[in-house]
């Protein structure tokens, strides 16, 4: 992380006062009480806050953030702290901003099919506010039950069914945001789409670090009619990835298709038993959603495909009970794998899916390498991998080894075509990775748009790009001395 | 009128439109387009951006000395349908997309519009359908909008030369991704303003085998938004809402109708519509109404209508494409009407967030009354057709808040720091000012050019 800077350290009892004037029963700022908020989970790393505030309202954050710009200040963004790639770390010299606060459903409008609320509101406390009328929030990070949605803004989130229902960015119709330096914008509303340009797509999955939102406009939509659940077994992993590449081929978007290989199915099944198939090399998870009529037509086609592709086992959910016991294992995999232990780290990489074979073989060869294990769960449809690496903190160099193991996936990921990040974003954790992916102008001109929002760079600094340039110095262009001739191309 | 010249056949230059009497470079790759954008940033050369360049009809007229056109920047690159994904050179036409993914039973699922009719396209120009760096700048949508998106859901990542004359890209080719910024966001519906792709890259989805669709008439304009909103809310799996009022074109409407599209396996589809229809009945309000079913073809054929906007745009007049919630369709309709502007046509897509104007045409356009009455409702209005010369003084897009403007304009910057991108686009008004190269820190450095 950057070094702290002395000049915001010495000011600290006089950014405690000012914070205090604007929210008088909301900061927090003795040792003991900010210990809470000293990582969020990903807790390899961990620092003390400068100092924390818990504002109520949007003039609060405003006034906050032009305090902080006024005082050269640092500011962190925190929702619920459930972020996997720290970036909701705090910095020693750095406002953490907690939004826990925020925690109102503030409009549920059926007839336009969407739902107002502030930003602390948890994810799972949206669709609970609408189910009894038979709509949900579409979105379902497995962290649900406690992150909050506008850390699922800032961190574009996915779960389950985002293959066939979209991430946090396609369900998302207005923010109201406040930016550094204290200024409140409205964007969209309960209408589709921008004119201009399209300032709620580019803040979502923007990490914290373009803006504060304190208030979203979320979609929501009607429950389907049923879900029925597939449980498939097969040989080895490349057969199940062979099956969820032959379902899509033909035709078929399931509305969650996920996959776990034999070192997680053996986790579950030690944790709590689900009755997954124990001798499968690979297991697949096909859930098909919507009316009967479709969801049985569709039934039949997966089971065959599935046949044809060498299931070793396959059941299908013959209640509401049975299908939830389906996804038990799968919703459990990381406490599972948490309890063979003592430590995981979670990746999340992607990958295009033809390259899965060659991505897990790799692996292996790095795990006996490293001399670690490590446990696979997907989100197959999409080519989203998390493996977990286990490691033993208690152990001497086991935590560096699990991270350098870690980092070696990720940019095997994108050896292959994919990405560092598929949902938990870059934080702190991929920061170093990032020139894998993006050349020093693709990074440069990102660093252009965070200059647009916030010049002084001093929203979530040290997240997201491994280098900090000024913004004067990014602005400048290098243009070649005198008039270039116009090159001699085709014309019409 | 002959196809548009291949870069190895030169013809004699033409122009598109009046305003556009230049010539137009034709780049044969990447590395031509910076060597452009190169040369514009050194001789601060405005450039117009166009795929076919047949649309300039669109957004403000462009101000610019020369006229960039992709369309030689031509293919597609990768396709895998079992990873649902495609990456194309931005120049490729639509339509060769298009009929590539029809072999392999698969689509653009965004539905990009044909807006031959909209702007009066020859046949030609028509075939091509536009490339699919345009649809992408122009964030294109159709009738499926509510449950399947908009050209920005589909962006996975592009390559593009910015304003700075620098290649960059962004995204990538996988569907989950949240690796920095997603800049496909904002180069989805920044029609050229901020930088030219050179490449994109789309998920694609599985066309679905059938479709049919519900037709419910003798019905008030009232009750039949009413029922497209209803619609949203059931479990059935509709996939389009659309509401034509009395007198409409399409043949269909004698009254005002709500029409539904359902699509899926066949078996799938029947049993649907017998639903829908079997719910609908049993509503106190849509009781009266008359229930019809439009089959395969005609149901296709009625879509591909709404998507291209037929109803208004088949006859002459100026055209506004209004976004609002859903609730506020009809007052905001009433609204401009009573407000005394001279609307020939309307229609509603998207169960009435989406509302098609046609207006007798009238120097203004009629801006003022109807984005005051798009303001009171929550919204925007895009000048969609209009003569240029109309377009040149009225803002073809909703004018911003202040705070919200002065944020787009630095955005605008970020990529395209001199405004050399499809100057005046967004409006006369919309437009930076760019600091005096001279005298403040935005000067250019100065490198000498040794080569
Ligand atoms: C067990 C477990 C399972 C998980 N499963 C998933 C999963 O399936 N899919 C998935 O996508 N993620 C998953 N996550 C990751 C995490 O839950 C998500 O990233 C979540 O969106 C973070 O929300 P939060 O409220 O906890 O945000 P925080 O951790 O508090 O913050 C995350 C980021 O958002 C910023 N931020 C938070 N609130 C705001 C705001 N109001 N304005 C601006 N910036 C803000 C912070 O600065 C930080 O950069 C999982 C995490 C855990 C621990
Ligand atoms: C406000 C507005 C909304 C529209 N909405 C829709 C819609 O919802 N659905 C729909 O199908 N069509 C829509 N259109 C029509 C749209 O223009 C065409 O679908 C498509 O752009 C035609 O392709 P073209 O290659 O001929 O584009 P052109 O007419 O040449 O260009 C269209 C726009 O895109 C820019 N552009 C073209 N290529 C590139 C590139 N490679 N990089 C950057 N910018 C580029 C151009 O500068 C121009 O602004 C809309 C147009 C406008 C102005």
């Amino acid at each position: 992380m950057p070094l702290p800077e002395a000049a915001i350290l010495t000011k600290r009892q006089e950014i405690v006062a000012r914070l205090q004037q604007i929210v008088p029963n909301g900061v927090v700022h003795t040792e003991r009480e900010m210990r809470v908020y000293e990582c969020d989970a990903l807790t390899l790393y961990r620092q003390l806050p400068l100092v924390v505030v818990l504002p109520e309202t949007v003039e609060q954050v405003s006034q906050i953030l032009r305090v902080a710009q006024d005082m050269n200040v640092k500011v962190v963004p925190r929702g619920s702290g459930t972020s996997l790639s720290g970036g909701s770390l705090p910095l020693a010299d750095a406002i953490l901003l907690g939004m826990s606060k925020f925690n109102r459903v503030l409009e549920i409008d059926y007839e336009n099919r969407c739902v107002r609320v502030q930003p602390g509101v948890t994810n799972s406390a949206i669709t609970r506010a609408v189910e009894d009328e038979g709509f949900y929030y579409a979105p379902d990070p497995s962290s649900q039950i406690a992150c909050s949605i506008g850390g699922n803004v800032a961190e574009n989130s996915g779960g389950v069914h985002c293959l066939k229902y979209g991430l946090t960015t396609n369900n998302i119709l207005g923010l109201e945001v406040v930016l550094m330096g204290g200024e409140i914008l409205r964007l969209g509303g309960k209408h589709l789409d921008s004119d201009l340009y399209d300032l709620i797509g580019v803040l979502t999955g923007s990490e914290g670090l373009l803006g504060v939102i304190t208030e979203v406009t979320v979609r929501i939509l009607q429950k389907p009619a049923t879900a029925r659940g597939i449980l498939l077994g097969f040989p080895t992993v490349q057969d199940g990835g062979d099956c969820v590449a032959e379902i899509i081929a033909r035709g078929i978007i399931p509305g969650g298709l996920e996959m776990m290989d034999k070192a997680s199915i053996d986790a579950v099944e030690a944790f709590q038993p689900c009755g997954y198939p124990r001798d499968a090399g690979s297991l697949v998870i096909v859930e098909l959603d919507g009316t009967e009529a479709e969801v049985n037509v569709l039934i039949d086609r997966v089971a065959d495909i599935a046949v044809k592709k060498g299931a070793t086992s396959l059941k299908v959910s013959e209640n509401e009970a049975e299908r939830l016991r389906f996804w038990s294992g799968r919703k459990n995999a990381f406490p599972a794998v948490g309890a063979i232990g003592p430590d995981y780290l979670c990746m999340d990489g992607t990958i295009p899916r033809s390259q899965l074979s060659y991505v897990l073989t790799r692996m292996d060869q790095l795990a006996a390498q490293y001399g670690l294990r490590v446990a696979n769960v997907f989100h197959a449809g999409d080519g989203n991998l998390h493996p977990l690496i286990l490691y033993d903190s208690s152990k001497p160099g086991d935590s560096e080894k699990a991270e350098q193991f870690g980092a070696d996936i990720l940019c095997l990921c994108v050896e292959v075509g994919g990405v560092l990040t598929g949902e938990h974003g870059v934080g702190v954790e991929k920061r170093d990775l990032m020139d894998r992916m993006f050349n020093e102008i693709d990074l440069q001109q990102q660093e252009r748009l965070k200059c647009a929002f916030d010049p002084a760079h001093r929203l979530n600094p040290g997240k997201v790009f491994p280098t900090l340039h000024r913004c004067a110095e990014l602005g400048r262009m290098h243009v070649h001395n005198g008039q270039l001739p116009f090159p001699d191309l085709p014309r019409f | 009128m002959a196809d548009l010249p291949s870069p190895e056949q030169p013809a004699p230059t033409a122009a598109p439109n009046e305003a556009a009497a230049m010539d137009i470079l034709l780049p044969r790759d990447e590395k031509d387009v910076l060597a452009v954008v190169e040369a514009a940033v050194a001789n601060r050369t405005p450039l117009e951006i166009m795929g076919f360049g047949s649309k300039t009809g669109l957004g403000g007229p462009v101000t610019a000395e020369k006229c960039l056109s992709l369309s030689a920047l031509s293919g597609v690159t990768l396709y895998e349908p079992a990873e649902l994904v495609l990456r194309a050179h931005a120049g490729t036409p639509l339509r060769e997309i298009q009929a590539l993914l029809a072999q392999n039973g698969q689509e653009l699922a965004f539905e990009p519009m044909d807006h031959g009719d909209l702007y009066g396209l020859t046949k030609n120009d028509r075939i091509k359908g536009g490339t699919i760096g345009g649809t992408v700048a122009v964030n294109a949508s159709g009738p499926r909008r509510i449950r399947a998106g908009a050209a920005r859901d589909h962006l996975l990542g592009f390559q593009a030369v910015s304003g700075r004359g620098e290649i960059f890209k962004s995204g990538g080719r996988v569907m989950k991704n949240v690796t920095g910024y997603d800049l496909s966001k904002l180069l989805a519906g920044s029609h050229g303003t901020l930088a030219i792709m050179t490449e994109v890259t789309l998920k694609v989805l599985p066309r679905p085998e059938n479709e049919e669709s519900v037709v419910v008439s003798n019905l008030t304009e009232d009750q039949a938004l009413a029922l497209l909103r209803m619609a949203t809310g059931l479990p059935y799996d509709i996939s389009s809402f659309s509401c034509l009022p009395e007198g409409s074109l399409l043949g269909l409407a004698r009254g005002p109708i709500a029409i539904l599209r359902i699509e899926g396996p066949h078996l799938s589809v029947q049993k649907r519509k017998e639903e829908i229809i079997t719910f609908f009945r049993k509503q106190a309000m849509f009781a009266k109404g008359q229930y019809d079913l439009l089959q395969e073809a005609v149901s296709r054929e009625f879509w591909s209508a709404v998507r291209d906007a037929l109803p208004v745009t088949a006859i002459s007049g100026q055209v506004w494409r209004l976004s609002t919630a859903p609730t506020e369709a009809a007052p905001l309709v009433t609204a401009i009407h009573a407000a005394g502007v001279p609307i020939l046509r309307w229609f509603y897509d998207w169960a009435g967030g989406l509302i098609w104007l046609c207006i007798e045409p009238s120097t203004d356009a009629h801006a003022e009354p109807i984005r005051a009455a798009v303001d009171r409702f929550g919204g925007h209005a895009t000048l969609m057709r209009a003569d240029d010369c109309i377009r040149a003084q009225t803002p073809v897009f909703h004018p911003q808040a202040t705070a919200l403007a002065a944020l787009s304009q630095r955005v605008k910057l970020a990529f395209d720091p001199l405004s050399l991108l499809n100057r005046d686009k967004f409006g006369k008004n919309f437009e930076p000012r760019i600091s005096d190269p001279k005298s403040s820190d935005s000067k250019p450095e100065q490198q000498t050019h040794n080569s």
